[in-house]
This record gives structure tokens, sequence and C-alpha cells, in this order.
């Protein structure tokens, strides 16, 4: 008897349910994004329009009309676009390499070329300047050597510095995001198109590039919008010369108090942003086929002949020397004396020193608000640490709603929702912080939350588009199996999706973890001066004058460096170690 | 000489010999099949044949001239491989023109050839159709038409069956053979299932740990195995050490069941095979005679197959099931002809594992 009923019951109540988890998946994603995403901006752009009397479109005509914001957003999506184009041109080799082939070091070069992206711009600009810079090692070596008194090569203050920079930071972008998803695609589907009489130029150009589309979109897209918002690079390594929407807001805010002004560039910053995204989600909608994943070691091989060799050699000398020689040369800095400490007389004694490194337990200043350097540490892997657990726990039933609920209304809504806070100046969400969230019905001035909450949402997209796509490509035989064994939706989630996922859901904590680590923009504005992260830290000392500042920014961002390093490597071992996954 | 020509070829993985030294013919039209177990270096074979894999040492020739350096794509060889080969972005009418395309054919050719290909392998009006969306048995017909489209002058097959129910696999392996046969296109398929490699093939090629162990007409191959191996991937696992002696100015073979006539130039220590096929449950209907109990008996459909217990060995036989079948514990005779029961193979089994005997399937 109760088993007829139970027979009967079922079926009727999943028909019920079908529409409701998505519901339910969404509903913490979408209540962290109303309060903690809309309802800031919200708050600027009403504070900001207030002050316009002459109706709602009349600020944004009026700055367009005008001939310098014209000049700044044709700068800002030119340099973007050169600057994505430069960072694919040299990450699809790399992301082919790291995809078909399988050699010694491997992990290591993969963790090693993923560290510039979690840089802080703070520290790239820095690290550029100890090798490029007017008193870097290449320019104090040159003139040494050529007994010149002029620093010979001009870098800082000009377009290839920042193309540099924004090639620098997203060349990990393609690397991990296209590489990833090649180095599960079939080769037998490439040898296929050889044995059909393409050479591996045609193969390439009309089976394995339309088969990496959404990979290769995706890349392209997320490196667009981070050189589309670029704040530090083009800031510190432009130099007043290169200015873009984002600058010319932060400038607006911070220099000018023309809050109007900034809101209405932001405005159109999201405008655009806003736009690339819905062309992203449509074309990936698009461009998605349903492809086989295979596991790496069916699709890996080794260097065995010698054109593979010469191939490997290239790729890596370039990229070690474009990725790593600039963190070199910073590290270097830290442990060498090579100016005046101020106030300092006389001849520089100049040699490794680790003065640098002592100084960060020490609190010079003994003021209220300064903390030791090395406390900023604590309280930036503090901060990281919540937010990964907040990105995760918001991250992972959003992409299960995406992965598993693909026909859902809600999800077509969310998708392109996701995307916006990538695309969003942090300079801007800073502000919108400090407006928004410091008087009720949301006082959080005091709290510390505020940090994890503005990371956890630079991170959401990441975690989500890490997530999502390995979530998708579990086949739905496998959940269906689950279902008939008894499993309910929740115990498929946990028994299959969950541990098939888990290498997707590390990479999402790795992003979600650096991302918070190197976050500045935001931080800078919203961290109470006695809880400064890491970056802001070394922003403090780096804006001081002297030598033992100078040092004791370029320990603190080796520290960093390390702490980012040592996490990378351990989650590639822990890849490694677990075999069976995808 | 016309065709390929496969000449030493060595490959090595790391320290292990995918391939010890291969050497083989197939002429134009023929259709081998490469048999052997998982890690026999068969699919390297074909890589290898297919310039996918550079081999060690060793060459690869075609109608007489080295292929060495020269592209897979260059090659003009088709490969259908097991699963997962279709282009997932492009269609079936697409999939099927795309080597086409790649041979350079004009766009008001390429029409035809493939409208042709799909007709001929049974998917006429299937051109637009997503090939996310075939079912198995179109999938495998797609691979094959858009394999046979450029003309390959030879297709290699690696197990394009492996993974399908044996009534579509055995209809397949058919309707693969006429088409091969009515393009007279030379083709070596890869395979471990006998069934397929018999059905399939006008000559076998029996590979075991990188090396060929027989080569012959699927008759041949069951009827003489030439090694150990051979006779017992092939099925055949009434294997007993044996001693080949003349007597009265005979030859006979010394077993422990008996000693029986056979024509033999070889001396001393053999394997003597005692085929399944080859018992007479009437007892008069052969020159020789075994006597034994019943130990096992099971049904198989058109055949029964019977363990007997002879002399201390275990011996399966298989009678056709319209003989009436004796039950287990019956003591039974025997009666076969020497020379249709009985072969003689090279060494003795170094150790009789009657586990290990693989059976057919």
């Amino acid at each position: 008897m109760t088993n007829h009923t139970r027979t009967i019951r079922k079926p009727l109540a999943r028909r019920g349910r079908v529409n409701l988890i998505p519901v339910l998946l969404w509903t913490a994603p979408a209540v962290f994004l109303a309060l903690f995403y809309f309802y800031p901006l919200i708050s600027i752009f009403q504070t900001s329009l207030a002050r316009s009397e002459t109706g709602l479109l009349a600020p944004f005509l009026t700055a367009l009309s005008s001939e310098s914001v014209r000049r700044v957003t044709w700068f800002t999506f030119w340099q973007a676009a050169l600057s994505t184009g430069l960072t694919l041109l040299f990450g699809m080799p790399g992301a082919y390499l790291m995809a078909r082939y399988d050699f010694r070091g491997k992990p290591f070069l993969q963790a090693l070329f993923a560290i510039p992206f979690v840089m802080p711009t703070l520290v790239v600009a820095a690290a550029f300047n100890a090798l490029l810079g007017p008193r870097g090692w290449v320019n104090l070596g040159l003139m040494a050597l050529l007994n010149l008194d002029q620093p010979p090569v001009q870098f800082t203050n000009t377009l290839a510095a920042i193309l540099i920079a924004h090639v620098f930071y997203n060349t990990t972008i393609v690397l991990r995001l296209v590489g990833e998803f090649w180095s599960h695609l079939d080769p037998r589907i490439e040898q296929a198109s050889q044995m059909l009489g393409a050479s591996r130029w045609q193969t390439f150009r009309q089976v394995t590039l339309p088969l990496l589309a959404p990979a290769v979109a995706a890349a392209t897209l997320l490196v667009f919008i981070f050189d589309f918002t670029s704040f530090g690079v083009i800031l510190i390594l432009g130099g007043p010369r290169f200015a873009t929407l984002e600058v010319e807001i932060y400038f607006q805010t911070i220099s000018l108090f023309n809050l109007p002004l900034a809101a209405t560039l932001s405005m159109i910053q999201l405008a655009f942003t806003l736009v690339l995204t819905i062309v992203y989600t449509r074309l990936s909608a698009r461009l998605s086929r349903p492809i086989s994943l295979r596991p790496q070691k069916y699709t890996q091989r080794k260097l065995t002949t010698w054109r593979s060799r010469l191939f490997a050699g290239v790729v890596i000398t370039v990229l070690l020397v474009l990725l790593t020689v600039p963190l070199a040369a910073l590290a270097a800095r830290s442990f060498v004396r090579l100016e005046a400490e101020r106030g300092q007389q006389g001849e520089v004694q100049r040699g490794l020193t680790l003065d640098f490194y002592r100084e960060l337990s020490i609190n010079r200043r003994l003021s209220l608000f300064f903390v030791t350097p090395i406390t900023s540490i604590g309280i930036s892997l503090g901060y990281a640490a919540a937010t990964v657990a907040l990105a995760l726990a918001l991250g992972i039933p959003a992409s299960v709603s995406l992965a598993r609920y693909s026909g859902s209304f809600l999800n077509r809504i969310f998708d392109p929702l996701l995307m916006l806070p990538l695309g969003t100046s942090a300079v801007t969400l800073g502000l919108s912080y400090i407006i928004a969230l410091d008087e009720p019905p949301l006082n959080l001035r005091a709290s510390p939350v505020l940090i994890p909450l503005a990371h956890t949402l630079v991170a959401f997209p990441f975690v989500v588009r890490s997530l999502a796509p390995a979530l998708r490509s579990i086949r739905p035989r496998l959940h269906q199996s689950a279902a008939v064994m008894g499993a309910n939706p929740r115990q498929v989630l946990q028994h299959i999706d969950l541990p098939i996922a888990g290498r997707a859901i590390l990479v999402a904590a790795t992003f979600a973890f650096t991302i918070s680590l190197g976050e500045f923009g935001a931080t800078s504005l919203i961290a109470r001066p006695e809880y400064p992260t890491v970056p802001v830290a070394i922003y403090r000392f780096i804006s001081q004058p002297g030598a033992l500042n100078y040092g004791q920014a370029m320990a603190l961002s080796t520290i960093l460096m390390a702490i980012c390093a040592a996490g990378m490597l351990a989650i590639e071992r822990f890849r490694i170690a677990g075999a069976g996954e995808f | 000489m016309n065709g390929l020509e496969i000449v030493n070829i060595i490959k090595k993985f790391g320290r292990v010999y995918a391939l010890d030294g291969i050497s083989l013919e197939i002429p134009p039209g023929e259709i081998i099949a490469l048999l052997g177990p998982s890690g026999s270096g068969k699919s390297t074979l074909l890589y290898v044949i297919a310039g996918l894999e550079i081999p060690d040492s060793g060459d690869i020739r075609w109608d007489g001239s080295s292929l060495a350096g020269v592209a897979p794509h260059l090659r003009n060889f088709g490969m259908m491989f097991q699963d997962f080969a279709l282009f997932p972005h492009m269609d079936v009418f697409d999939n099927v023109a795309f080597g086409l395309r790649m041979a350079g054919m004009e766009r008001d050719e390429i029409r035809p050839r493939v409208t042709e290909m799909l007709e001929l392998v049974g998917l006429a009006g299937f051109d637009g159709r997503d090939v996310n969306t075939l079912s198995v048995g179109a999938l495998q017909r797609e691979k094959k038409a858009r394999s046979l489209a450029p003309h390959p002058r030879l297709l290699m097959l690696d197990e394009p069956l492996g993974s399908l129910d044996r009534n579509l696999r055995e209809r397949l392996i058919l309707e693969l053979r006429d088409i091969l046969k009515r393009m007279q296109q030379t083709a070596i398929y890869v395979t471990h299932d006998l069934e397929e490699a018999f059905t399939l093939a006008d000559k076998v090629v029996v590979l075991n740990a990188g090396k060929i162990e027989q080569v012959g007409q699927p008759q041949e191959i069951y009827n003489q195995p030439a090694s150990l191996f051979v006779a017992r991937f092939v099925g055949l696992g009434n294997l007993l050490p044996g001693r080949v002696i003349k007597m009265n100015g005979k030859t006979v073979v010394d077993t422990t069941i008996g000693q029986f006539p056979v024509q033999s130039s070889q001396d001393g220590e053999v394997t003597v095979l005692i085929r399944p096929d080859s018992m007479n449950l009437d007892a008069n209907h052969g020159s020789y005679t075994l006597e034994g109990y019943v130990v096992d008996s099971t049904f198989r459909g058109s055949t029964c197959r019977v363990v007997v217990e002879v002399g201390g060995e275990n011996l399966t036989f298989d009678f056709l099931s319209s003989v009436e079948a004796p039950g287990k514990g019956e003591k039974i005779r025997l009666s076969f002809n020497p020379d249709e029961a009985i072969r003689l193979i090279g060494k003795p089994p170094a150790s009789p594992d009657p586990k290990k005997h693989p059976t057919l399937s």
C-alpha cells in the first residue's frame, strides 16, 4: 500500500519541483547581488544624478558631446582591443603547449605563469619599474656599461608599457581558460581531420578553432573587459598622457570631486560592458556544443620530436621572459640596497640586505591606526578565506542552476547579470559601498565583512565562469543513472556533480582567493585604516618617499607573490594527484 | 610492389616495444584484419601507417615509394575511429564534405558526391541533421560515409564497431564488407573481435606483443593456428603436450590420452591441438575413439558444449544441438578421424593453465 502511493506521488512531486529548484538555487546569489551590487550602485547614481536638473538623459548628452570624453572613450576601446589581440597572440601557443603536451616541470610552469594575474596593479607597476624604469635594472646596467648619464630606455609613460603590462596580466587567462578546455578536446577529432586530407593549419582553422570557440570567446571577452576597465596599470605606467574611462572616473571622483560626471562616465562604461556581456552570452549559447571531454592522459603526449621540443622551448622561453623577469626584478630589488636612505649623507652602501624584511615587523610610527606590515598579511589571508567561503557558497548554487536547468528563464536573466560586477569599475564599487552601506537600512561601515563582500562580488563572475562549464560537461546520463538508483537532486549534486567538478571548484577557489589577496581598487577605499590588506600596505609604502619605504613595498610585494605562488603550486599538485578526474 | 608495404617497423614507448619488427604487404583491393588483444600494438601500427605516429625505425611504402616524412594529410589514407571523431560543430553533410573540400573539390562537385555517399551508406536525406543527435547506427554509417567520400587509397578502421551491441555489429559489419568490396577499397581493420575479423577480412594478421604471430585467410588461422597464442586467441583450448615419434615406419604423436597418426616433418616435443568440433558422439563414425566422463555440459544455442575428462585431461567439445547431448557424469565414447581432429603446434605449452584458455564468444 505504501509502496503504491509512493510510486504514484513521486513523478507528480518531481514535476512540480522542476521549476522550483532553480528559484531556490538563485535565491542566495540574487539577494547578494541585490544588496551588495545593485543597491549601492543605484544609491551612488541617485546621489550624483540628483544634482542634474535638466532631465535624466541630460548628463549623458553633455558628457558625450565633450571632445575629451569622446577621446577617452575611443582610447579606452582601442587600447583594450590591441592589448587583447596581443594577449591572444602570446597566450594561444602557450595554451596549446599546456593542453597537448606533458613534460617535466609543467605543473611548476603553470603555477608560475599564473602568478602575474594575481599581482596587485601597484606591484606590477613597481615590477616593470624595477626592470625597465629610469632607475630599473636595465637602465642602470646600460648606463654603467656604456657610461651614460641618462637612462637610455624610455619605458614608463609610453603606450608600450600599458600594452606589455596588460599582456603580462592577462596571458594567464588565455592559458587557463583555453588551455584547460583544449586539454580535454579529443585529439582524434583532429587526427580524423588530418586523415581526411586537412593540413595542420587547415585542421586548426576548420576543426580545432571552431571547437575551442566557446573557450576562446570567453577568454577574449574577459581579457577585453579587464583591459577596458584597467586602472592601476594605466594610471601608474601610462602617466599623464593616457587616460581611460576608469582613470577618468577616478580623477573626477578623487581629485575633482565631480561626482555627477564620474557617475555618468561609470554608466557609460557599464553600458559598454553590458553590451559586451550580452554579445558574449548570445555567442556562447550559439557556439557551445556537447563536446565529449576526455581525461587529459589520453589527450597529452610527450615532447618526442625535435619540432615539438623546439616549439616548447620557444614558447616557454618567451613566456618565462615576459611573465617572470619583471617579478624576478622586483624580488631582487627587495634584497638589494641601491639608493641612499633619507637624511643619509655621502656614499650609498650598495649591496645585499635583509633590512627591508626586518622592518616589516616594526611599527616605527607608533600610530594608533598603523599596524605592522606583517599583520596586514594575516588580515589579507583572513579576508581571502572568507571570500573563498562566500564566493563558493554563492557560486556553486548559481553554477548548478546554470548547468543543470539550462531551460530556466531565471538563468537567462542572471547569466548576463553575473558578469556585470566584472565590468564595473573598482573605484565606483568602493565609492558606492562607502555611500550606500554606512547608513541605514544597511549600515556596515564598522563591520569587517565589508571587504569580503566586495571581494566576493569581484570574484563571483570568475567562480561561476569556471564552475558552470565544468558542471555542464557532466553528462545527463550520470544524473539519470544516479536518480534511477534513488538519489534525490541534492544527493546527485553531492555524490556526482561535486566530486567530478572538484577540480573546477579548486580552480574557482583559487580565483576567489587570489582575487581577494590582490584586489586594490575597491579595498583602498573601504579598508579600515587599522585593518589594511597587503596591497593597501604596499600602496602606503610606495606612495611615501625614501629607499626604506620603497624597499619595504618591494619586500611586501615579494611576500604576497610568494604566498600566491605557494597556493598555486599546492593546488596544481593536488590536481595532478587527484587521478581519474577530468 | 603495388599497394601497401610495411617494412620492419619498430616503435618503442619508453622501454616498451609497441611494435617489434612488423613487416607486411597489402595488395590493392584487399581487406586485412589486424587481430589481437588490447596492448598488442595493432592500433599503434595503424597510427604509424597513417603517419600520426613516427616509427623508431622501418619504413612504410605505397606502390613502392617510401612515405617517410610525408604528413598524414598528404598520404591520401582514410581512417575511421572508434568514437568521438565526428566534427561536432558540423552537420551530417558538412562532415562528409570535409574531406572533399580539403581535396580542393569544387562546390558543385561536392554536393552530388556527398549525396551519393549518404545514399550508399543508407543515410539519404540526413544532410542537415546535427551529428550529435544521430543514433549509434546512423553515427557509424556517417563515419563510414565521411571516411570513404574522398576515395582514400587505403582505409584504416580502428575498432569502429567497438562499443555496439551484437546484432547491430553483425548487421553493420556485413554492410561494411559489402560497401568496401563494391568500392574495391583497400582496407585495414583493427579489432580484438574474432568474428568481426573473420567476417570482414580477406586476410587476418594476428598480433601479439608487437609481433606478428600469423598471417593467413580466416580459415587458415582457424584450421591451422601457427602458434599457441593464435590457437588460444581463436578459442581452441584443447592443448596437450606431446611427442612426435616414428613407430613401425609411421609417424605418430604420443600424448597422455593416446597415440595418433599425424603427417609431420617435425620431431620431438610438440603441442597437440584437439579441435573442439571434430568429435562424433556416435562411436562408429571415425577411425579412432576416446573414452571419458562428462564433467560439464552447457547449452549454447545451435551447439552444445561438453567438457569431457579423458585420461586426466579436461577437453572441451562442441556438438550440434540437434543431437541429444550427454548428461553430466555420463561415460561416453567419442569417435574421430585424426587428420581432421589433430593439429600440431611448434613447442609444448610452457605452463598449461586451463583457466587462461579463451573461448569463442
